[in-house]
């Protein structure tokens, strides 16, 4: 499903953040084009 | 070595209804000063009455237990605590008026201006308040004439504050080409350093057998965690608010540094003040933690959507005391000290593995050996309406689920552990204040009682808002019972 495509990955301090999004979909074949964790407290 | 133990906690509310215009994401999207406010945000702001009477305003300065708000019918705002007191066991709510009036006491520049009619106002109630004195009130001076006040506002050199729909004074720019200290920045600054003196104030005055014995010349040592960046343009973050607080808290032999780590900066205190008693540096150290007024009204624009009221409408600060074993305070324990390692990972097990199970393990305990976790303590109903989410949950079931992966618990037993465990969040999104330090003075006095043997508090910071680096961090620190 990611293979060879290119993903935004934002994510959540008190959720997943960013950097273990990016992980997953970098084992799953996907370019992270950026990778950002945002906080909303 | 000296063992390290909390003498007491202080914490403290602040009910700035006027100063939440002047928040980040108000003040970006409200019209700007003098600009009239819209009707629907003017009437969604709360009344001092209704802040007082509002269940986790009351948890928070120590008349209602955490645990007791969950047995409340919610939402909360609509359910105020009849008889409710401003005084509480470990803190106070107080008036915007008198902060006001304590920003003046805090600056030594001049560059707030108060009108003469607000400050014969608020005079006699600043000398009589506990809080504040006749030093309190002598540097109030005698004001300046309102019209010298609205000419500066309306000629766009001073920010105006607020008390209802008066302009009752302004903050003056610290300097004409410095943008480290236009009026917005030293309200912020202001307002910081006047919150954590009187949380300090709160915590070095209170009557026994409250108070912690611990007299203001006698703290040696201060570490500010808060969330403000004093500076100029040459160093914008040049810092030292601790100094500036211990000042205003009359702490003459002190000295002291400020912690920065966003939100997770209370805990790193907790801990380098620990290691600073432990190691005989400073026998009585205090941790403040003042006011972020560029957190008010972050989220006022779902909560105008949802009907709800503004709820970020207090700053908080917390004070705690951290000394020599004195025989009868709860230990902080310098052998079970979590730290989020660079190199830990970011996803939610390697966090709290760092944070929770690694010191846990250094000293042969596992996560069902803690009586309580304090972690992110924000009050959900300042989150929900901005689709956020409830943060203090969140938070314990991923902690109760590292206890099921680890074995120590059934998978039926997850609620069960955050109820028992847990808290429900009741802190106002000031960043810093609500990351598990509001328990402190909840578990000070548990912990002395006996009915919590080990309180473990973990905080988190979001680093990466700096745009220095994509890590969040994380610390712990285990209180235990004598």
């Amino acid at each position: 499903m990611f293979r060879g495509k290119r993903v935004i990955a934002l994510g959540d301090r008190d959720g997943i953040q960013g950097p273990a999004i990016a992980a997953c979909l970098q084992t799953a074949g996907a370019e992270v084009a950026f990778v950002s964790t945002e906080c909303f407290v | 070595m000296f063992q390290p133990v909390l003498k007491g906690a202080a914490c403290l509310l602040v009910h700035t209804p006027g100063l939440v215009r002047h928040g980040s994401k108000p003040s970006r999207e409200l019209p700007p000063p003098p600009a009239p406010l819209p009707a629907a945000y003017r009437q969604a702001l709360r009344g001092y009455a209704t802040a007082v009477a509002y269940p986790p305003n009351q948890t928070f300065i120590g008349n209602l237990a955490p645990e007791a708000l969950w047995q409340l019918p919610q939402p909360w705002w609509r359910h105020p605590l009849e008889g409710a007191a401003a005084e509480g066991r470990y803190g106070a709510i107080l008036p915007e008026a008198l902060f006001l009036g304590w920003l003046k006491v805090a600056d030594a520049f001049d560059l707030v201006q108060l009108s003469e009619e607000f400050v014969a106002e608020i005079r006699p109630a600043l000398a009589a308040h506990w809080l504040g004195g006749a030093d309190d009130a002598a540097r109030l001076g005698r004001g300046v004439a309102a019209g010298e006040v609205l000419a500066r506002v309306q000629a766009g050199r001073g920010l105006p504050l607020y008390l209802g729909d008066r302009v009752v004074g302004c903050v003056l720019p610290g300097h004409e080409h410095d943008a480290a200290l236009t009026p917005p920045v030293l309200l912020e600054n202001l307002a910081t350093k006047a919150s954590a003196a009187l949380a300090l104030r709160h915590l070095l005055r209170r009557p026994a057998p409250a108070a912690p014995r611990v007299e203001a010349g006698a703290l040696t040592y201060l570490l500010s965690c808060s969330e403000e960046a004093v500076g100029d343009r040459y160093n914008r973050g040049g810092g030292n608010l601790a100094k500036a607080i211990g000042e205003m808290a009359g702490c003459s032999n002190a000295s002291g540094a400020d912690v920065k780590a966003f939100c997770c900066a209370p805990l790193h205190a907790l801990v380098i003040a620990g290691s600073l008693v432990a190691a005989g540096v400073a026998e009585e150290v205090a941790v403040v933690g003042g006011g972020c007024v560029a957190k008010l009204g972050m989220k006022f624009q779902s909560h105008l959507a949802t009907q709800t009221p503004l709820l970020e409408d207090c700053l908080g600060a917390v004070a705690a005391l951290v000394g020599r074993d004195d025989g009868v305070s709860p230990r902080l324990r310098l052998d079970a000290v979590g730290r989020h390692r660079i190199g830990a990972g970011s996803s939610q097990q390697a966090i709290l593995e760092a944070l929770v199970v690694e010191p846990l393990e250094r000293i042969g305990r596992r996560l069902v050996d803690v009586d309580k976790y304090a972690t992110e303590l924000q009050n959900a109903e300042i989150t929900l309406p901005a689709g956020r989410g409830d943060v203090a949950r969140q938070n314990y079931r991923l902690l109760a689920a590292l206890a099921v992966r680890r074995g120590e618990l059934a998978p039926a037993e997850l609620d069960a552990f955050v109820q028992a465990r847990g808290l429900p969040g009741y802190a106002p999104t000031q960043g810093h204040i609500p990351s598990a330090i509001p328990y402190l003075p909840w578990a000070h006095e548990a912990l002395r009682a006996g009915t919590l043997r080990r309180a473990m508090f973990l905080g988190k910071g979001s680093l990466f808002l700096g745009r220095m680096t994509n890590l969040a961090d994380g610390a712990s620190l285990l209180i235990e019972a004598r």
